[in-house]
């Protein structure tokens, strides 16, 4: 079911996660109001960790009480009070060499798709500073947003199982980094370099929710 | 310390897995029988959450380095030390030198081998568990191969052990007809399915196909289809967790999957019963069964009683010893 203009929509992930999905569209302001209500949630009791997602955010526990909807109220009303965090996040610089077989193997398809030459598409991709909206899918990983809506291309029908680290890519309206080897069904146009993720250090990841990733072009591969 | 003997592809180091660090893209891990895993630690008086092996292949083989109290769990079977058989679920003290082999399982597919005090790797962010795609946790974040050596925290209180305990798979209606249920609270999409999806997807005998492994346990039946194509956003998820992709046949996603997704969810298997994921062959056929809080509630006390009795069992052993 999706949120109605709102009320967020607040469902079970079993026994061990609430998930509090926010009124569409996406877009900055309600993602800072989940930033928000992510700080507060955390030292509610027994919740083990509060999880931004993509205008949405998962609570989890080891093991959620029988009557849930005391829960449910008091995250509606957070939801209502929550002010959104306006965050001084860092500016991430990465240099991408876009295109080519080896680098942005499925920049064609995204010409393709879009119409778009590919020195138009590394203008409008290299235009936006990104928010980092949340971290999900793999160790370091950031969902972005704020993407040039005409860059939008379809997921691939086929994902493949080893995007290397680095790999630039575009999934229907997102685009994002991958921080390590490993399967996607994005679209790459480019790659770049960054350690994302630090095991030995705290926090691990590179990137909080609320900083800003800016590529910029290192190459054009025709 | 006990060293690999045999080929450990897909054999791993998991406990309880990393709880805390899925706002950073971090996936839990952990065991995915956590019953067995607690068992067989509360069988050597170590910690529940302490790491042990998890084997999914068999015969998998190993040698003492060094006099070691141990204990095999999960699957029902047997396992050779040296050349006296003993059954698994059974705890027992091995000199060094001696070899311990694992044989193929006669229920259940993953075995755990706890030892002494628990596995001594690393504790990264709060878990020992192998995080394959970080590569991290477990013994260098990858899966185990012939030749490694694990130290056990403390191998042995020089107390000789020689008992055994009731496996789950026997304590708590595991499965009938080759079937397994698993009880379910429904998720977000649900109800954007037609009544006849719906009761497909509860009638259905799902088939644990080929493609199912800690990442994710993909069932082949009568395909589900929405009323029309449903649009989600990414979002965090937990294990259990079962999604309908566009093809229509389920993915429960489990404790190597990533830590967000984006695919229709129709439920979620309550957490009392991801141990019988963890236990479910392929080729075995899983039904569904919906569930409220509350019964899920009760569920997870049947499995604390059932931890209760084990725990029950080691004291008498004590006051016997």
């Amino acid at each position: 079911m999706i949120a109605n203009e709102e009320q967020p929509f607040i469902s079970l992930l079993g026994t061990s996660g609430i998930l509090l999905q926010a009124p569409a569209p996406l877009q900055l302001e309600t993602q800072q109001k989940i930033w928000g209500l992510a700080e507060q949630v955390e030292s509610w009791p027994n919740v083990l960790e509060a999880i931004p997602g993509m205008n949405n955010i998962m609570i989890t526990y080891l093991e959620l009480p029988e009557d849930i909807e005391p829960i449910k109220a008091k995250l509606l009303d957070a939801w209502r009070h929550v002010e959104g965090i306006q965050k001084d996040g860092k500016v991430i610089d990465l240099p991408v060499i876009y295109g080519g077989t080896e680098c942005g193997p499925h920049m064609q398809d995204v010409v393709t798709h879009t119409g778009l030459s590919i020195e138009e598409i590394v203008r409008r991709h290299t235009a936006p500073l990104y928010p980092v909206y949340a971290l999900g899918s793999h160790p370091g990983f950031c969902y972005l947003g704020g993407m040039d809506s005409t860059l939008a291309t379809p997921r691939r029908q086929v994902p493949i199982t080893d995007l290397p680290g680095g790999a630039v890519s575009i999934g229907g309206v997102q685009t994002g980094v991958s921080a390590s080897q490993g399967p996607s069904g994005w679209n790459t146009i480019g790659r770049t370099k960054m350690q994302f993720f630090d095991v030995n250090k705290m926090p691990p990841a590179l990137c909080r929710p609320g900083d800003y990733i800016r590529f910029c072009v290192e190459e054009i591969i025709q | 310390m006990i060293e690999i003997m045999s080929s450990a592809a897909l054999c791993t180091v998991q406990d309880f897995g990393r709880l805390t660090s899925r706002q950073y893209g971090v996936g839990t891990a952990g065991a995915m029988d956590q019953l067995s895993l607690a068992a067989a630690n509360i069988m050597l008086g170590n910690p529940e959450n302490s790491a042990s092996i998890e084997i999914p292949i068999f015969p998998f083989k190993v040698r003492f380095t060094q006099d070691c109290d141990f204990s095999v769990t999960g699957t029902e079977g047997e396992v050779s030390l040296d050349n006296s058989r003993l059954p698994t679920w059974w705890a027992y003290s091995a000199k060094a030198g001696q070899v311990l082999t694992i044989h193929q399982p006669k229920k259940g597919c993953r075995a755990y081998l706890a030892l002494g005090g628990g596995i001594d790797v690393p504790i990264v962010l709060g878990s020992r568990s192998t995080q394959l795609r970080g590569e991290f946790g477990g013994l260098e974040g990858r899966m185990l191969q012939k030749g490694d050596c694990l130290p056990a925290i403390q191998a042995t209180d020089n107390r000789p052990l020689d008992f055994g305990m009731t496996s789950p798979l026997s304590a708590l209606a595991f499965e009938q007809e080759n079937t397994i249920e698993l009880r379910v609270v429904t998720a977000a999409e649900y109800d954007e399915y037609a009544t006849e999806a719906k009761e497909l997807f509860w009638n259905n005998r799902w088939k644990v196909t080929p493609q199912s492994n800690r990442y994710g346990y993909r069932l082949h039946g009568t395909e589900i289809r929405p009323e029309k194509p449903i649009e989600t956003l990414s979002h965090g998820i937990v294990p259990g967790v079962i999604q309908i992709p566009p093809g229509g046949q389920p993915i429960i996603q489990l404790r190597d999957a990533q830590p967000s997704g984006g695919y229709p969810k129709f439920g979620t298997v309550i957490e009392a019963d991801l141990w019988r994921i963890g236990q479910a062959a392929i080729g075995k056929h899983i039904v569904f069964k919906e569930v409220s809080l509350k019964d899920a509630a009760a569920a997870m006390q049947q499995n604390k009683r059932y931890l209760d009795d084990v725990k029950q069992m080691i004291s008498l052993q004590e006051a016997f010893v």
